[in-house]
């Protein structure tokens, strides 16, 4: 049976032409953006890194945007409905540490090297071998993410609006493509930005009616009848680990460090959005500026899936245990708009969505043919050509990628779950875990070696496919038993202990590189000021402070963890 | 490179979408509309808030020019 994230329930939205205009509109603007950011695009470095002039609050909404794909919406209000509270451990614990320390410890090592992508840091302090791992691996994984970005577009367009898939699929595939081939990563970025404040269109309205509908927070408080629903701690459902100690240190060990870093610090197509940033100063702040949406934004992501779980009759059932209501938990957003929203702001809801799931396809695409083009076009397969040429070559990747997406997406129809975070939590812990080990080690340990780069980065890679292949129940050789999300928890965990180990111990036995080669890039050998930003110009000012911003979300997320968990 | 202003860009969109709904909200809501939503008549208010972003976006591309701070200094890579 072909699996679909949306169960075959009646989703089908009431949308008139009021609602496609706004849709329309939307598109029209989309492109427009593509065909303007053109004008400004005359290199390589334009074309992949928006010539690194963008100003901090573009792409700090950037990163948090290219993050709020399809997955991030559909999962996450999935498991605000199928957990409850528990689900601000994705935005809190697991993420904000990690981007502050993005923008404070690594950007510096990031900017400050002029590397074009993070496979280009890795070939820099470890040479080939550990690079072109890096960047084959994070190239198959963008084109995988992307496609599975579109089969989800395509499976809520076929269930909100009645398309076939395959033409929800090509047609997606091909705004994407012509935005990004004409204006390259500004036009991906001014999207994202721009689809940052769709989604907050669409989901505030939803989340409001919702509350006005179940009588506000203390509708909440009295509906909830699992009292363990309303408390972040110790989270045992989604773990899946019934020892509330052990819970809370796979929380906070396995996705509050291990993975949460993994994701944020290493992952190219968040961390090029810094990297285009216009200054040192810009790119520091970028994840930080980022990490205070992200601090806020379960309030429209999760509450509407616990409201969904009160209000929603199939979704109450489907809660209560039964199993032929004909929805899934990814059906929340959907139903939540069936239900509550007329004619008009229905169609930014609809806008929002869509607005969604492409920019996530374009993060995965802009990021894809920026590590093809320099990481393995330039450094393995035709060097030193003229700009231009590479220019070209980056355009072609991008119409490439998007043909593999819609490959892929195909394929993910075919890999696809009632909970598809699952799959690409596991995905991600696969490359990304033993990636931050790596990176970490290589950034202030100067004595480890090129060869321990590439050993410990395969090491732990195969630890988390292994945990995954003994874990996930489908594939049949069940070895560890743990339902939720414990099972990617451990096995991001153990790929970055075998990382570090494996990598101290190859460190012993091979040859480190030099001390001359390894400025900017390690920490003891990279001189202060060449890690510091300038407080001039467009950089002046308090409240551009980097530390001062950092310090402020740590302590908002803090007392936000205070006050509802 | 020297890229168009997004503030702008934003103004125009939010301001488009702020107007439709408010039109729609005041016009064109049934009951049915308005016993979906609660009774809250929600194209209003959210066109309203839609308007209010938009004139911000504005208003600040207007107050903070894109380029004025480079174009009084030449600048130094050159």
């Amino acid at each position: 049976m072909s699996v679909s994230v949306l169960a075959e329930a009646d989703l089908r939205l009431d949308a008139g032409p009021l609602d496609y205009a706004l849709l329309v509109i939307y598109f029209v603007v989309v492109l427009g953006i593509g065909v303007m950011a053109r004008r400004s695009v005359s290199s390589s470095l334009d074309f992949l890194l928006s010539g690194r002039s963008l100003p901090a609050w573009v792409t700090g909404l950037a990163f948090i945007s290219a993050n709020l794909g399809a997955l991030e919406l559909m999962g996450m209000t999935a498991n605000g409905a199928q957990y409850g509270m528990a689900t601000v451990h994705y935005y809190w614990i697991g993420a904000i540490p990690a981007m502050v320390f993005l923008g404070l410890v690594m950007m510096p090592f990031y900017y400050g090297s002029k590397v074009r992508s993070v496979p280009e840091f890795m070939r820099r302090r470890f040479g080939k071998p550990a690079h072109l791992v890096n960047a084959v691996s994070f190239a198959v994984a963008q084109v995988l993410i992307a496609g599975i970005n579109l089969f989800a577009l395509a499976v809520i367009i076929d269930a909100l609006l009645g398309w076939p898939l395959p033409v929800s699929i090509c047609v997606a595939a091909l705004v994407v493509l012509a935005y990004t081939t004409l204006g390259g990563l500004s036009a991906a970025i001014y999207n994202e930005v721009l689809q940052f404040f769709v989604i907050v269109a669409a989901l505030a309205p939803l989340t409001i009616v919702g509350l006005i509908k179940v009588g506000g927070w203390q509708g909440i408080v009295e509906k909830v009848t699992d009292s363990e629903q309303l408390s972040a701690w110790p989270a045992t459902e989604l773990t899946g680990i019934n020892s509330p100690v052990w819970s809370v240190i796979g929380l906070v060990f396995g996705l509050g460090f291990v993975l949460s870093f993994g994701y944020w610090t290493t992952n190219f197509a968040e961390v090029q959005r810094a990297m285009s940033a216009k200054s040192m100063s810009a790119a520091k702040r970028t994840p930080i500026i980022g990490a205070y949406p992200k601090a806020l934004i379960p309030a429209i992501i999760i509450i509407p899936g616990i409201i969904a779980a009160l209000i929603v009759p199939e979704m109450t059932r489907l809660k209560a245990g039964d199993t032929d209501t004909g929805v899934a938990y990814n059906d929340v957003l959907p139903l939540l708009m069936r239900d509550l929203l007329p004619n008009g702001i229905l169609g930014i809801a609809i806008t929002g969505l869509l607005a969604s799931f492409m920019a996530g396809v374009a993060a995965n695409v802009s990021s894809f043919n920026t590590v093809f083009t320099y990481d393995l076009w330039q450094d393995y397969v035709k060097k030193d050509r003229p700009d231009e040429y590479y220019l070209r070559v980056g355009r072609w990747a991008t119409v490439g990628a998007c043909v593999l997406a819609i490959g892929t997406a195909f394929i993910a129809a075919a890999l696809g779950g009632s909970n598809i975070m699952d799959y690409i939590q596991a995905l991600f812990s696969f490359f990304n875990a033993p990636l931050f080990a790596t990176f970490i080690l290589g950034m202030f340990w100067k004595r480890m070696t090129p060869t321990a780069g590439w050993v410990g980065l395969l090491a732990g890679t195969f630890t988390a496919i292994f945990i995954y292949a003994v874990s996930e129940p489908s594939f049949g050789i069940e070895l560890l038993e743990l339902p939720g999300q414990g099972a990617s928890f451990l096995g991001a965990g153990l790929a970055f202990v075998v990382d570090i180990l494996v990598s101290v111990a190859v460190t012993a036995v091979t040859r480190p590189k030099p001390d001359s080669e390894l400025v900017g890039l390690v920490y003891s050998l990279t001189p202060k000021e060449d890690r510091a930003h300038a407080t001039t110009g467009e950089d002046a000012g308090w409240y551009r402070s980097p530390a001062l911003l950092g310090g402020g979300v740590i302590a908002l997320t803090a007392v936000l963890y205070f006050v509802f968990a | 490179m020297r890229l168009f202003d997004l503030r702008l860009i934003i103004a125009f969109l939010f301001g488009l979408y702020g107007v439709v709904l408010v039109v729609v909200g005041l016009g064109f809501t049934s009951e049915d509309d308005l016993r979906k939503a609660e009774g809250v008549n929600i194209n209003l208010w959210a066109g309203v808030a839609m308007a209010v972003l938009a004139v911000a976006f504005a208003a600040w591309a207007l107050v903070r020019p894109q380029f004025a701070d480079t174009d009084k200094q030449p600048l130094k890579e050159l």
